[in-house]
């Protein structure tokens, strides 16, 4: 075990750090605040690495780029904010279909449109879920400090390497900006996958056909010998288009059941002080760090409250919300929204307990005070 | 000490963002937890700007600096627009600059020539966020001076060193050459 390595870093240079811990070689984009020093960085660092950086012309450019690149055989990261994550949508839809792994960082600003470019919000739960179209399912992972983001990043990687998805690595202004005291994991600690490759020889290739006991089928690079094609048509085993019903009925319930059906495997949370809890603040990112401050208020006070913490958005904790519904009486969603997650919250805790929403949209972090004002007397911000 | 929570004040361009790193670097070399933000945004191009840490000696959750318990204000415009967020019995340190003091009896209030310093003294302007940051530290002790010495030259423009040691000491100079400057019950 090497020594530990401690330093004050900010959330979006850990985000870079890690990422190329965990194998990233090319980075395209677009630099958009609160998330440029993602890309700032980014070029910094790679050209010493042997790894590319580009600029590219605008966002659907970056998220094209970083496809191909992963098609290559080179694990690729784009990073973004609202604006640039509407434009994003077609690509993660293409990345979705073609199952190319890839990272798609989105620092969230307020929105719609341009908003507020310099505040924090958590307006974009949903358009990381529902953002491109079509039936589909996604991994959108949510950290709220330096130290999370950077484990974060490295299990987006992963995660995108392991089921072949783009994994949205979602985070806000206010975790992206702060620099905080982080202990740097060393490298026995980390566990990096990586796409599996081709078994068979080059003539006997399927490029999405899915063998026996694997999850997703095995990925070949640009240029390895394997001949292949890449559409955002739907296609079969062969990776050509077809349009016959029965392949696209396979493929996209086997594209959405490969997350759907891991989510033991895939689905992070953090649960804080619930044991003896008859009530839970429900947050994430940012947010969650000034739940858990007012939970420890509301301790002091005699209130039995905990906190349910997400760090897997998406796929939903569907089955850890539904055992927190039965055991809680009421549980409060905070978040700098007007009511995104609590949706869901409410659908699958909704029958077995009272699911209230607390959020802000002024661009500014919900303070503890508000949400122990909120708790103690139903006062909304 | 528990937890502290700074507020750096001045107009953009003064350094106050980088004071305010090194201040939370040199506290993480003591082993201290440390969180630093700042706003973006119009307010850091030209107007008020501001830096914020918080130290402490337990976990950290709620990153931003409400009510500060101490408060670097080098623009009057500054201190104007960030004092009420000063808690009851904080510490300001004004620059000399700052003519009109608010009218504050349940606060200490130091008032430094920072600027002046850094300009006359150092011949370098850009240095006042160090001397600030001297003076930061012989007024608080919130850090060791060991590793804020080594937090300054970490964080510093290579060839800058000497001039960036000696503007730390003309901070901590600051405090005993002025010491008649200090008001309220905290002197």
């Amino acid at each position: 075990m090497g020594e530990r390595f401690v330093k004050l870093m900010q959330g979006n240079e850990a985000c870079v750090d890690a990422a190329i811990a965990a194998g990233m070689k090319f980075y395209a984009g677009y630099p958009i605040t609160p998330s440029t020093e993602i890309a700032e960085l980014s070029a910094e660092k790679l050209p010493r690495i042997g790894g590319r950086f580009i600029q590219m012309e605008d966002e659907i450019a970056g998220i094209s780029a970083i496809i191909g690149a992963s098609i290559a055989g080179t694990k690729s990261m784009t990073a973004t904010s609202g604006p640039g994550f509407s434009l994003k949508q077609e690509g993660i839809g293409y990345a979705v279909i073609t199952e190319t792994p890839c990272v798609i960082v989105n620092v969230q600003r307020g929105g719609p449109s341009t908003g507020l470019p310099t505040a924090p919000a958590q307006g974009d739960i949903m358009q990381a879920r529902w953002g491109t179209h079509g039936d589909h399912s996604i991994i959108a992972l949510y950290p709220w400090s330096v130290r999370e983001i950077y484990d974060a990043t490295i299990r987006a990687f992963n995660l995108s390497e392991k089921y072949r998805t783009p994994v949205i690595l979602l985070m806000d202004e206010v975790i992206g900006h702060m620099r905080e005291r982080i202990e740097l994991p060393t490298d026995e600690e980390l566990t990096i996958i990586n796409r599996k490759k081709p078994s068979c020889p080059p003539e006997e290739y399927k490029p999405y056909k899915v063998n026996e006991g694997d999850i997703v089928p095995e990925m070949a690079g640009f240029g390895e010998g394997y001949r292949f094609h890449v559409t955002g048509l739907t296609h079969g085993e062969s990776g050509f288009p077809s349009s016959n019903g029965e392949v696209a009925e396979n493929l996209i319930r086997r594209l959405v059941g490969k997350i759907e059906d891991n989510k033991d495997d895939i689905v992070e949370v953090h649960e804080y002080l619930l044991d003896d809890a008859d009530m839970a603040v429900i947050a994430f990112g940012s947010t969650a760090r000034s739940a858990k401050s007012a939970v420890d208020i509301l301790r002091t006070e005699g209130y039995k409250i905990g906190m349910f913490r997400p760090i897997t958005i998406w796929p939903l904790a569907e089955k850890q919300l539904e055992e927190l519904s039965i055991k809680l009486k009421k549980v409060i969603v905070v978040e700098m929204n007007v009511g995104q997650y609590y949706l869901e919250v409410d659908r699958v805790a909704g029958k077995n307990t009272k699911v209230e929403k607390f959020g802000k949209v002024n661009g500014e972090l919900i303070t503890p005070e508000e949400i122990v004002s909120y708790i103690k007397e139903g006062n909304h911000a | 000490m528990a937890h502290h929570e700074i507020r750096l004040t001045g107009s953009g361009g003064q350094g106050l963002i980088l004071a305010g790193i090194i201040l939370a670097e040199a506290a993480l070399y003591d082993g201290l937890n440390v969180v630093q933000s700042q706003s973006y945004g119009p307010e850091a191009r030209g107007g008020a700007s501001k830096a914020e840490v918080i130290i402490s000696d337990s976990e950290i959750s709620y990153p931003k600096v409400d009510k500060c318990d101490l408060m670097l204000a080098l623009t009057q415009a500054s201190c104007d627009k960030y004092i009420d967020t000063l808690k009851p019995k904080g510490i300001l340190i004004a620059d000399k600059s700052v003519d009109n003091i608010p009218k504050r009896d349940d606060i200490t209030i130091y008032i430094l020539p920072i600027l002046e310093t850094a300009q006359k003294d150092l011949g370098k302007p850009m240095v006042s966020n160090i001397v600030a940051l001297g003076g930061i530290y012989e007024i608080t002790k919130l850090v060791s001076r060991d590793s804020l010495e080594k937090a300054v030259l970490r964080r510093i423009p290579r060839g800058t060193e000497m001039l960036n040691k000696k503007a730390l000491e003309e901070g901590y100079n600051l405090i005993k050459n002025h010491k008649e400057e200090c008001y309220g019950d905290g002197c």
